[in-house]
């Protein structure tokens, strides 16, 4: 490819501490050779591509470390081809793969496969996750060692938690040594069972088992209580409540080093937004009250929270058109992610850096992954969106193959215009 | 034109019975006075009425149910409508059929009404989204149980008279308990003052935001009540994690002679069946016939849902 350079763009680039008018220069193998308002046209050679932003945002490209693609076995929800889609026409470029598929990602194998097909039909960045525990039973550890060397970037049981104390504790020691990252799912089964949506007046109302916000917040403290003993690189999937937020400060006061993630689910509704039984909006964890929303929101601000995740989870129709309770959980969002997230900069509870920098940097720090971050001699993945632009959410016009998305109508202020892949044009608006 | 067109359709929508939720103060008292009619014609000699001849009511029952079912099934009979009434709870789920595939197959046999009765909350609704006919809920989950609030207000002006300035006590599984819920909003809705009283563990979260008071004490709960409804508590839910023993859900929640002394001197008790005599309710309180109003509820069941199908019947 030839060189290039995106000139009169407004760069948020927060692992440099940047925010500014400037250029960005890409060199022909896709990397940032310069970068900031001292670039100048005369600084490449003529025959350089000219792209002009129009004074619009350029972030690094967005690193999300949640999202579900049905390969394998859930093709019929979503697949690598449809997810990169989605994930471009969100600005996003990296993504971490969950691994409850069918089979389940918990053996080397697997990942071989998960790493060929990735790149033989995606079009990002994928840093596949395997589980946590064989059959994610939570019983017993997976590889850790021999699958992480294939390239897995992290361990998660996704939508379950190790409930047993004796197993996580082995896990956290074990995996303290190998320096692997752990993503728990925080949830007491035995607390939340039958549960399906946050415990309170609306579960009331509409007679439906309540998940306590105790089942969140229990294996939150138990897991730092272990963490304490056995210190490994720890970090808590998506928190749903201010009760939760809470034990997260008092650990972080103390010393304890963990990394903490929030769905952009629990950032944008509030458990009064199910109404009358829409099930687009049953998720997990469950969405709560509008307290809890906003002292998430605050947790950002104050940097208790580190990444916003999509938590995609394509669902077809048949999975959601069922009575409440039978109903699938989760909502697609990938391509949502950012729109949503401007919502809390244009409704002034957060600055554009902040949520550039829980979009991009800190998860790619989690992550220790070279992503989320436009620095010289990066990868110039990158997106450019209009801050301003207004628009309407249609499931129908949104690119994953599955249309659960829970803001079906909702107003949104901020579109993604160009979205850059090793510097080459990956999806344009 | 267009304005016209769409009028006109939304005109031609059925309407629903999904809860006492959705209903306006006039809708109730308009079924409870159109109810009060069909209790002159069932204790007639002849109950018959043609009103809904050449209507098709299918009762469809995913719960097993005794008294809602037979009710829905008589008043169906009396208005004249050809009434099937299907049990899924043993047929088409097992065959891995769902709500919404059995809802089509329905549909297409051109019922005028629907009656269903299921173990999900919200599961009428649903089937309402999707059918082209009146949905009756006859009972979802532990949401609502529209025809039993309205069976229940019925009895109470019955013998009081009225409903406003009354205080009624709901006392028993709150959490699990789809009449508790639709009688709150009914009583709340027609003037009455409602406590609800329970064991803390089976009382639902922020139930006091409904527009009741709460309590865990019957002494307390019950004060100068007009009347006092009992709950079923089913089996399961005597061991376990909700409570000790049966015998001590008795000993602090169970209403006999002596507790019902702590409600109003003419207070009368009601009970939406199947009773667990021994259990929530001493046996003979429950059969004595000048405090008990539990054979009445029967009786008038019959006549409120007949006031419904033809309230809610597609003309």
């Amino acid at each position: 490819m030839t060189e290039k350079i995106l000139t009169n763009a407004r760069i948020i680039d927060p692992s440099q501490e940047m925010d500014e008018k400037g250029s960005v220069i890409v060199d022909e193998n896709g990397k940032v050779k310069a970068i900031g308002k001292d670039v100048k046209k005369t600084d490449i050679s003529p025959s350089a591509e000219i792209i002009d932003l129009k004074n619009n945002i350029l972030i690094p490209g967005i690193v999300d470390m949640k999202a579900f693609v049905g390969e394998p076995g859930y093709e019929y929800k979503e697949n690598f081809r449809t997810l990169s889609h989605a994930a471009l026409a969100g600005g996003v470029t990296s993504i971490v793969t969950m691994p409850n598929t069918k089979p389940l990602i918990d053996n080397v194998s697997m990942v071989d496969f998960i790493i060929r097909r990735g790149r033989d039909k995606a079009s990002v960045n994928l840093f596949p996750s395997a589980t946590l525990t064989r059959e994610i039973e939570g019983k017993q550890m997976t590889e850790f060692g021999l699958l992480s060397a294939k390239g897995v970037v992290a361990f998660t049981d996704v939508v379950r938690a190790v409930q047993s104390t004796e197993t996580m504790a082995k896990i956290m020691d074990y995996a303290s040594d190998i320096g692997v990252l752990i993503m728990q799912h925080a949830e007491d089964y035995e607390l939340s069972k039958n549960g399906c949506i946050n415990e309170g007046e609306v579960s009331t109302r509409l007679g439906l088992q309540g998940i306590s916000y105790i089942s969140e917040k229990i294996i939150i403290e138990r897991d730092l209580c272990l963490l304490n003993e056995f210190p490994c690189r720890y970090h808590i999937n998506q928190i749903s409540s201010k009760e939760s937020l809470e034990a997260i400060r008092r650990n972080k006061e103390n010393g304890l080093n963990f990394t903490v993630g929030v769905s952009i689910n629990n950032l944008s509704l509030n458990e009064n937004d199910i109404g009358d039984f829409k099930t687009f909006l049953k998720v997990s964890p469950p969405l709560r009250l509008e307290d809890d929303r906003l002292s998430l929101v605050e947790g950002i601000k104050s940097g208790l929270i580190d990444v916003i995740v999509s938590d995609h989870t394509p669902e077809d129709e048949e999975g959601k058109r069922l009575p409440f309770a039978q109903a699938a959980s989760g909502a697609i969002g990938i391509e949502t992610l950012l729109p949503l997230a401007l919502e809390m900069h244009h409704n002034e509870s957060l600055s554009l850096k902040k949520i550039i920098e829980t979009l991009t940097i800190n998860p790619a720090k989690i992550l220790k992954i070279n992503k989320g971050t436009l620095k010289k001699g990066s990868d110039a993945d990158m997106c450019v969106f209009d801050l301003e632009a207004p628009w309407i959410i249609k499931a129908d016009l949104l690119k994953s193959k599955s249309k659960n998305t829970a803001v079906e109508e909702r107003k949104v202020q901020g579109k993604v215009l160009m979205t850059f892949l090793n510097g080459e044009l990956a999806f344009k608006s | 034109m267009a304005v016209k067109k769409n009028t006109l359709a939304i005109k031609d929508q059925p309407k629903h019975l999904l809860g006492i939720q959705n209903l306006s103060i006039q809708e109730a008292k308009d079924i409870l006075d159109e109810a009060k009619i069909f209790i002159k014609l069932n204790r007639s000699a002849s109950k018959k009425s043609d009103i809904l001849r050449g209507k098709t009511q299918i009762n469809l029952f995913f719960e097993p149910s005794t008294r809602t079912q037979s009710s829905f099934d008589l008043a169906g009979k009396r208005l004249g409508a050809d009434v099937m009434t299907m049990n899924v709870a043993n047929s088409a789920l097992k065959k891995g059929e769902t709500l919404m595939d059995t809802a089509m197959t329905l549909n297409a046999m051109h019922p005028d009404i629907i009656v269903i009765r299921h173990q999900d909350s919200g599961a009428p609704n649903l089937l309402s989204q999707k059918v082209n006919c009146t949905v009756i809920n006859a009972g979802d989950g532990w949401r609502e149980h529209p025809t039993q609030a309205l069976l229940d207000a019925l009895t109470i002006i019955n013998r009081k008279g009225k409903i406003e300035g009354l205080k009624i006590a709901i006392c028993g599984d709150i959490l699990h308990s789809r009449v508790a819920r639709s009688n709150i909003y009914l009583m709340n809705m027609l003037g009455a003052e409602v406590n609800v009283v329970a064991p803390k563990t089976l009382m639902p979260k922020s139930i006091e935001r409904l527009g009741v008071k709460s309590f865990t004490n019957m002494k307390k709960g019950l004060d100068g009540c007009d009347i006092v409804m009992m709950l079923r508590l089913q089996n399961e839910r005597m061991q376990g994690s909700f409570l000790p023993s049966k015998r001590e859900y008795y000993e602090f929640y169970g209403l006999t002679s002596e507790k019902l002394k702590f409600a109003d001197k003419d207070a009368l008790i009601m009970h939406p069946g199947p009773m667990n005599r021994g259990v929530e309710i001493d046996t003979k309180l429950a059969d004595d016939i000048n405090v008990s109003l539990v054979k009445e509820q029967v009786e008038l069941g019959v006549a409120v849902r007949m006031a419904c199908l033809k309230m809610y019947c597609k003309k």
